[in-house]
């Protein structure tokens, strides 16, 4: 098993009061899995992504362990996690556009930040890393405003991969980007797993369709919970959670008429996380719930790669 | 209802105007009362620039854009029928102000002599149409409210005026997905009720769900269009069919469509020449038919 | 339908009605227009306690502090207090004239170019850059030589005819940014003209921003002011804090422990100016919804 994350809570601060973002998580990731991460926005999904390589100002780690490659991770001490960052856990950013300095060649720029790791950059084996990710040699030498944006994210993808890091982790690297580039990002995320420059991968995703494309597993979060965790066909074709079934009712596809099939979203809004409501979370919204969902559920095994957080699955 | 006839857009670029560059070359389409017609293209495709120029928040180039066969002429009495809604519903709302003040913008400017009571019952009317309880949302400040929230109080402030063509300008693609076919289903409603829609996207599947029409266009220029059905079940231009052969679906694979480039007739820029496929379909394609 | 009935009918009042609500709760924007206040008043009201005029030499220099000289006596037996208040006065005078002018000229420049952009953007920008390289001290010095300026008013007309134009930069990559958020768009749909969107969308969300740039503006004219006083351009017949000062270092106060001749006019500049910044914080919060809330 390559990570294995146990009971993890995060909280964020405000002036307000706690925001419980991340309540209690626990999954595992095997040698080459992808694990492909869906949800809403504030379902946590961003949180458990950043908590694995590095929390921001606000954030606190209440509880719970992530173990990668039988290491446990240090996540709740900024400097420790340095010597992780990177070498052995990598995170592509949303923004990674924007992520590269403008004033340096992407050259230099890579030179400049292996340096900073105490690595020598291997010029023959960045060229060939990024013919691997369709980009030809001589954006090396270009500057990044002459790149368009999915060839920027592709660089900063090169970049994060660079020194073979055990976990990466792609943090909504598709959303901004049209459909054929979004192909071709995903494929290159399939290349670097089946190249072994990473060896696992959590794909952060609000797009369930794209996720099937790519990823193993699929976990679904809900206001800081694990919902449903599967293999990707299996929440597509056969979703047991109510969460995950409606999830997929409302994805529209090309083809799909109004006037032939009419889909419909999920009525109601998601909890306020500054002060969570006992129970299942998702009972306000739930077509199935009843007076047993007022007690937490718990995470059941149907199957050995099957989990699901519901009293009626 | 709403005419453009070869619609060209160059922005000028350096200092003084010296160079230009072509956003929208020579577009041509037609929105019908209560139809909703796609417009769909990538990023720098010009999709936006036209939703603009025909909201008349940007001056056209050469060609004209024709509402009730007269020239766009923005102002009080052009926006009384014609209404846009944007990408970032929290770019849309100033964040200084209290959310609600959009319905008051309305009033001051088409409805000054309304007597408030009688404002506030169309208020909560036309809240009423977009599935919003007014109660959670009169009296709160933007960054108060979900980005649905939003968007639908947008539609309610256009349900206000007397409205006819809508551009909504990938209004959805912010919004998480259990509340995006929401809004979808909204605008289906108010289409059938004869407002007609320019629906602009980047989103085939969200494109198709709604659009009797779709415009398919690429770097400014169109590439296909015609009947939704047509235009995706039979698409002939290698463009379209690229950009279907990315969308990612459910219950199958990606397959690999030729790609625009490789297409042996190509001519680079598109021919600007639209020719006849079949009833109201069209392409961009100089050798249609002998195409495999 | 209480709610909207209480919401929906009142626009712009209700807006200004609670912007004054959280106003006179911001403990930070009542320090700093209290402390302002204080001083300004001491400008106003000062001059009228003390019948002697403000240069004139007395019997008892160079004494400190006493019941009858509250400040103490200059090296000439000039009563400081007098000259402090009546310094008060015409520093509030020349920071407020050229602050006010420089703030009205740099809004107009910078939010005309923002807004507008292209030509009429590129020639007010190029106005802009052009009286921004002239050397402002050398053209107040040549104008005031030639001319003769002897009022504070005239004074503080000039400084800000020269400070305006870094403001009218900032205010113009303010409203850049501004104008291409949607909800300017949203205006213009809800047949608004320009001149309405840049007061009532554009403005409202850079009010704090404005008010610093006048702060600072203020500031600066009362600076510029006194180092043209301390080279012999300034009012002849009036005294400012930056001539007590200039005055106090020309007569070595400082060697001869005298602080009671600079420590006054000192600390009301650093208190005027300060008192601004700290005001101008809590305006940010009383203007901003979302701070309000911290």
């Amino acid at each position: 098993m390559s990570l294995r994350v146990s009971e993890l809570r995060v909280v964020y601060r405000t002036l307000k009061g706690d925001v419980h973002a991340l309540d209690g998580v626990t999954f595992g990731l095997a040698d080459g899995e992808i694990l492909g991460l869906v949800g809403e926005s504030g379902c946590g999904k961003s949180t458990l992504g950043k908590s694995l390589i590095r929390m921001d100002g606000r954030m606190r780690h209440l509880g719970g362990t992530a173990v990668l490659d039988d290491e446990e991770l240090p996540i709740g001490d900024d400097r420790r996690m340095n010597e992780f960052r990177f070498k052995r856990v990598s995170l592509i950013p949303q923004y990674a556009m924007s992520a590269l300095n403008p004033t340096r060649r992407i050259r230099k720029l890579v030179a400049e930040l292996l340096r900073s790791r105490g690595v020598a950059l291997d010029a023959a084996e960045l060229e060939s890393r990024m013919a691997q990710v369709g980009l030809p040699p001589d954006v090396l030498g270009r500057y990044p405003i002459e790149l368009s944006g999915g060839m920027r994210q592709r660089v900063v993808m090169v970049i994060s991969t660079l020194l073979d890091p055990s976990l990466l982790i792609a943090d909504e690297v598709t959303s901004a980007l049209d459909v054929s580039t979004q192909k071709a990002v995903v494929r290159a995320l399939l290349g670097f797993r089946d190249r072994g420059y990473v060896k696992s991968m959590i794909f952060i995703t609000h797009d369930l369709a794209l996720t099937h494309h790519l990823a193993d597993t699929i976990m679904v979060m809900y206001a800081g919970r694990l919902v449903e965790k599967a293999p990707a066909d299996v929440i597509v074709q056969a979703p047991r959670h109510p969460y995950t079934r409606l999830l997929l009712d409302a994805l529209p596809e090309v083809g799909v008429r109004h006037a032939d099939r009419r889909l419909t979203g999920i009525p109601g809004s998601p909890p306020q996380l500054l002060d969570p409501p006992a129970g299942c979370r998702f009972r306000a919204r739930c077509p199935v719930a009843d007076d047993r969902c007022a007690e937490d559920p718990p995470v059941t095994a149907l199957a050995s790669d099957h989990h699901v957080a519901c009293w009626k699955a | 209802m709403l005419r453009l006839d070869d619609v060209t857009k160059r922005f000028r670029t350096g200092m003084l105007g010296g160079g230009s560059v072509t956003a929208v070359s020579d577009v041509s389409f037609e929105v019908a009362p209560g139809e909703v017609v796609s417009l769909i293209g990538e990023s720098g495709s010009g999709k936006s620039t036209i939703g603009r120029m025909i909201l008349g928040l940007q001056p056209v180039t050469s060609g004209t854009i024709t509402f009730d066969g007269s020239h766009v002429r923005p102002g009080k009495e052009f926006y009384r029928h014609v209404q846009g809604i944007f990408q970032d519903p929290f770019s849309s709302f100033n964040p200084v102000f209290k959310a609600d003040r959009v319905f008051a913008m309305i009033k001051d400017v088409y409805h000054p002599s309304t007597p408030g009571p009688e404002w506030a019952r169309r208020v909560e009317a036309a809240l009423h149409d977009v599935r919003l309880n007014p109660g959670q949302v009169l009296g709160k400040y933007p960054h108060q409210l979900s980005g649905g929230q939003l968007q639908r109080l947008l539609i309610a402030r256009a349900l206000l005026l007397e409205i006819r063509l809508l551009v909504a300008d990938e209004i959805t693609s912010m919004l998480d997905a259990s509340t995006r076919i929401d809004v979808l289903n909204l605008l289906a409603e108010l289409k059938a009720r004869g407002l007609g829609v320019l629906y602009i996207t980047h989103d085939l599947s969200l494109g198709t769900y709604l659009a009797e029409r779709t415009v398919v266009l690429r770097r400014g220029s169109v590439v296909e269009m015609g009947p939704t059905g047509q235009v995706f079940g039979g698409p002939l231009h290698p463009y379209t069919r690229e950009l279907l052969a990315a969308v990612p679906r459910l219950h199958q694979p990606w397959d690999d469509a030729v790609p625009v480039d490789a297409c042996a007739y190509h001519v680079h820029g598109g021919t600007g020449v639209l020719a006849e496929a079949g009833p109201g379909h069209h392409v961009a394609c100089a050798r249609l038919g002998t195409c495999p | 339908m209480t709610a909207l009935q209480e919401a929906a009918p009142r626009p712009r009042e209700g807006v200004r009605r609670e912007a004054l609500y959280f106003a006179v709760r911001n403990g930070k924007l009542l320090t700093g227009f209290g402390v302002v206040a204080v001083l300004l008043l001491a400008g106003l009201m000062g001059p009228l306690l003390t019948d002697v005029p403000p240069n004139q030499y007395g019997p008892r220099p160079m004494s400190p502090p006493s019941a009858e000289h509250w400040f103490g006596t200059t090296t000439f037996g000039q009563d400081v207090f007098t000259q402090f208040v009546h310094g008060l006065r015409s520093t509030f005078l020349v920071g407020a004239i050229g602050g006010g002018v420089a703030a009205v000229i740099g809004m107009f420049v910078g939010f005309v170019a923002g807004y507008r952009g292209g030509l009429v953007d590129e020639i007010l920008s190029m106005l802009t850059n052009i009286v921004l390289v002239i050397p402002a001290l050398a053209v107040l010095l040549i104008i005031n030589a030639y001319l003769g300026l002897r009022s504070v008013a005239l004074q503080g007309l000039f400084i800000g005819l020269t400070q305006w134009p870094w403001a009218a930069r900032a205010i113009r990559a303010q409203t850049f940014s501004l104008r291409s958020r949607e909800f300017v768009d949203l205006a213009r749909m809800s047949g608004s003209g320009t001149l309405r969107i840049i007061s009532r969308e554009v403005a409202p969300n850079m009010s704090s921003y404005l008010f610093m740039t006048f702060i600072l503006l203020f500031g600066g004219s009362i600076l510029i002011a006194s180092s043209l006083d301390f080279i012999g351009l300034g009012p002849t017949d009036a005294v400012s804090l930056g001539l007590m000062l200039q005055n106090a270092t020309q007569w070595s106060a400082l060697q001869l422990g005298m602080w009671w001749w600079f420590v006054p006019p000192g600390a009301a500049i650093t208190a005027v100016v300060g008192a601004l910044y700290v005001a101008n914080v809590g305006l940010d919060e009383v203007f901003n919804p979302k701070l309000r809330e911290l």
